[in-house]
């Protein structure tokens, strides 16, 4: 694993990248929010303290997800009115990027596909059907979130956002997809529901009492 | 800032938070850390924001009754699936069916890993619940869950009455939900609707000793009352199973049967008709009948006697003598036929032809001696006396076709009444049932 050392603008602090198409990260000592550009980090903005957060998973968290291990290299934390949710953004060991969610306790993993015609964020209707990859999935809830903060390195830049709609769609197996509206254009995500112990997580939090 | 390790991103451990009550200042701890969305007050019944910094409060309410204790204490922990959980809420609810409430506890159950699960509480009957992690497909009178058919067994409008502790959702007293029940016993499929929101969740039976054991609660768990919705059935075969398996003994037990039909020899050797005079009576009621070989092994013997009989009797005692050893078998015979016409129609009695077998007779030479008795009504008759050496019984069949017919009768009919029980209580009640109540709600 080829790593990318550089320092922070801010403090020079070191930093390190894990993932070499990591877009942004965040200094692990100042908080600064780093955007990459060609040749240096570029300080975009400071995270302000993330709320007591009680999920197992921490950056530099190891697990399996069928045959391949990954590391917990970044996270987007978002909060809805019924409480939040951590997107962890991992690396998989042969270099591809994914994310797991973690939405008190019940894990998802899931990735990106490039996808055209997505529907628009005022077009999708609970219970509406969608096919990708020859899967339907079918709209089981429309939410309004925002997103809360952000930690580590992320594919993309993700430090200025405010409101977020997420549309998850079910399917009568595990498997599960996310229209994710936080840019103009439409994202979609598949995945699937895994059981905690199946991850066979390395280097989790501990828990008072626990 | 030194550039040497860095720091641990967060507290290297979570620690519960300790907190006051906004309104009344009592000492709240969050158990079920950065998982609890709500918390209610123990002193002051207040529920309050748990995500919030300040705990903001969100509704008051009065406990109707006082006595709400949970069975299952909260902070007790106990190992459920193998995973360790505590007690971190506590809820009672109700419905209203027909004018009547009926309530129901749960319990929020949370491991900081594995996250939470639900139990249920129903005059001591258990279930342990989940939230569906895949969309089970529903009409109005099933549900399919990966894979299995679930009946719709009710619906109806659950409040919530009561809270204690810690909830991962905005709870309220108050609210009420639609809730739908599905079941396929030992499990039961729930949806529950609150505003827009559907929520899935698939529940399993469990008995009360089982739930004292994994949070080593001290006494005993209450009774169970009645059957619950999805309480496994005491019958633990499949019915139908079983009467298949019969059909199949049963067919089994008749080609046993024919095999054994076929390998009878069924030889005659004695073939006679004798004239009963009742103007002889005065001489020597019995004879003998020629003499006749019963040649091969031991085997059985059947005499059947036969006479024209028209609402008359005749019986006949026999002995079967074994000319070289002496041996005799004594048995006696009734041939009679009755018949007639009375208000309920024409019947009948009786048969104009005997039989009995003899097991086990040895080889040997044999005679009859024959000693006929008359109905004193009848001057005189014919009667035959055919004797059939190897003959198949089949009275053993008989008897084993009831020995097994006499268990599953009984096994399908406890199946039976319990389901009866079970669905008595659901919106589809067995026939008959709904019918009484029926009648009964008309009285009121």
């Amino acid at each position: 694993m080829s790593q990318t050392v550089a320092n922070c603008p801010n403090c020079g602090a070191k930093i390190v990248f894990r993932w070499s198409s990591s877009v942004q990260t965040v200094c692990e000592y100042c908080k600064s929010i780093l955007v990459r550009s060609d040749v240096d980090l570029k300080k975009v903005g400071q995270v302000a303290d993330l709320p007591p957060d009680s999920s197992p998973i921490q950056i530099n968290t190891e697990g399996q997800y069928g045959n391949k291990a990954f590391v917990v290299v970044g996270r987007i934390l978002y909060e809805y009115d019924q409480g939040g949710w951590n997107e962890w953004h991992i690396m998989m060991n042969d270099g591809a990027s994914a994310w797991l969610s973690d939405a008190q306790s019940e894990y998802a993993l899931s990735s990106s596909l490039k996808a055209s015609d997505l529907p628009a964020a005022a077009a999708v209707q609970v219970g509406q059907q969608f096919t990708w990859n020859n899967q339907r999935y079918t709209v089981s809830v429309v939410t309004p979130a925002h997103y809360r903060g952000v930690e580590g390195e992320l594919p993309f830049q993700y430090w200025d956002k405010t409101k977020v709609t997420f549309v998850d769609l079910r399917t009568a197996s595990r498997k599960f997809a996310t229209l994710d509206y936080s840019d103009p254009e439409p994202a979609l995500y598949l995945g699937e529901f895994v059981e905690f112990d199946d991850l066979k997580l390395k280097n989790l939090r501990s828990f008072e009492g626990w | 800032m030194s550039v040497g390790t860095p720091p641990p991103s967060g507290p290297s451990q979570v620690q519960p938070r300790a907190l006051n009550c906004p309104k009344c200042g009592a000492a709240i701890t969050l158990h079920s850390f950065g998982q609890a969305v709500t918390v209610v007050c123990a002193s002051c019944r207040s529920i309050l924001d748990a995500q919030d910094p300040n705990l903001a409060i969100l509704q008051q309410f009065e406990a109707a009754t006082h006595d709400v204790k949970p069975l299952i204490p909260l902070g007790t922990r106990g190992k459920l699936r193998g995973t360790d959980y505590e007690v971190t809420g506590f809820q009672r609810r109700s419905t209203q069916i027909d004018g009547i409430t009926y309530d129901w506890h749960e319990y929020v159950l949370f491991n900081p890993y594995k996250g939470i699960r639900y139990l249920s509480e129903y005059h001591g009957h258990w279930n342990d619940i989940s939230i569906c992690k895949t969309l089970p497909t529903a009409d109005f009178s099933g549900a399919n869950y990966l894979g299995e058919t679930y009946k719709h067994f009710q619906s109806a409008d659950a409040n919530t009455d009561f809270v204690l502790g810690e909830f991962p959702w905005q709870v309220r007293v108050g609210e009420k939900a639609a809730v739908s029940d599905y079941v396929h016993p030992p499990r039961v499929l729930s949806s529950e609707k609150l505003d827009k929101e559907v929520t899935w969740s698939i529940g399993e039976y469990m008995y009360g000793r089982e739930i004292w054991d994994s949070f080593k609660l001290s006494g005993e768990p209450p009774e169970a009352l009645g059957v619950y919705e999805n309480q496994p059935s005491p019958v633990t075969i499949n019915v139908t199973g079983m009467w298949v398996a019969f059909a199949a003994f049963a067919v089994l037990l008749l080609a046993l049967m024919a095999v054994f039909d076929m390998r009878a020899k069924k030889e005659p050797v004695l073939q006679e008709t004798y004239q009963f005079n009742g103007a002889d009576l005065k001489s020597e009621p019995s004879f003998v009948s020629d003499e006749f070989a019963l040649d091969g092994g031991t085997s059985t013997v059947q005499v059947k006697t036969s006479a024209p009989v028209d609402n008359h009797w005749i019986y006949v005692n026999y002995a079967l003598i074994n000319q070289d050893t002496g041996q005799a078998w004594d048995f006696g015979r009734e041939v009679s036929y009755y018949h007639g016409y009375d208000s309920d129609g024409s019947w009948s009695e009786g048969s104009r032809t005997d039989s009995v077998v003899i097991p086990s007779v040895p080889a040997g030479r044999y005679y009859l001696r024959i000693e006929p008795e008359v109905d004193p009504s009848l001057r005189s008759t014919p009667y035959s006396v055919t004797v059939i050496r190897d003959v198949p019984v089949f009275g053993i069949y008989g008897i084993a076709f009831l020995a097994l017919l006499v268990p599953v009768v009984i096994i399908s009919f406890r199946a039976y009444t319990f389901e009866r029980s079970r669905w008595s209580e659901s919106d589809h009640p067995p026939m008959e049932l709904s019918s009484l109540s029926n009648s009964s709600g008309d009285d009121e």
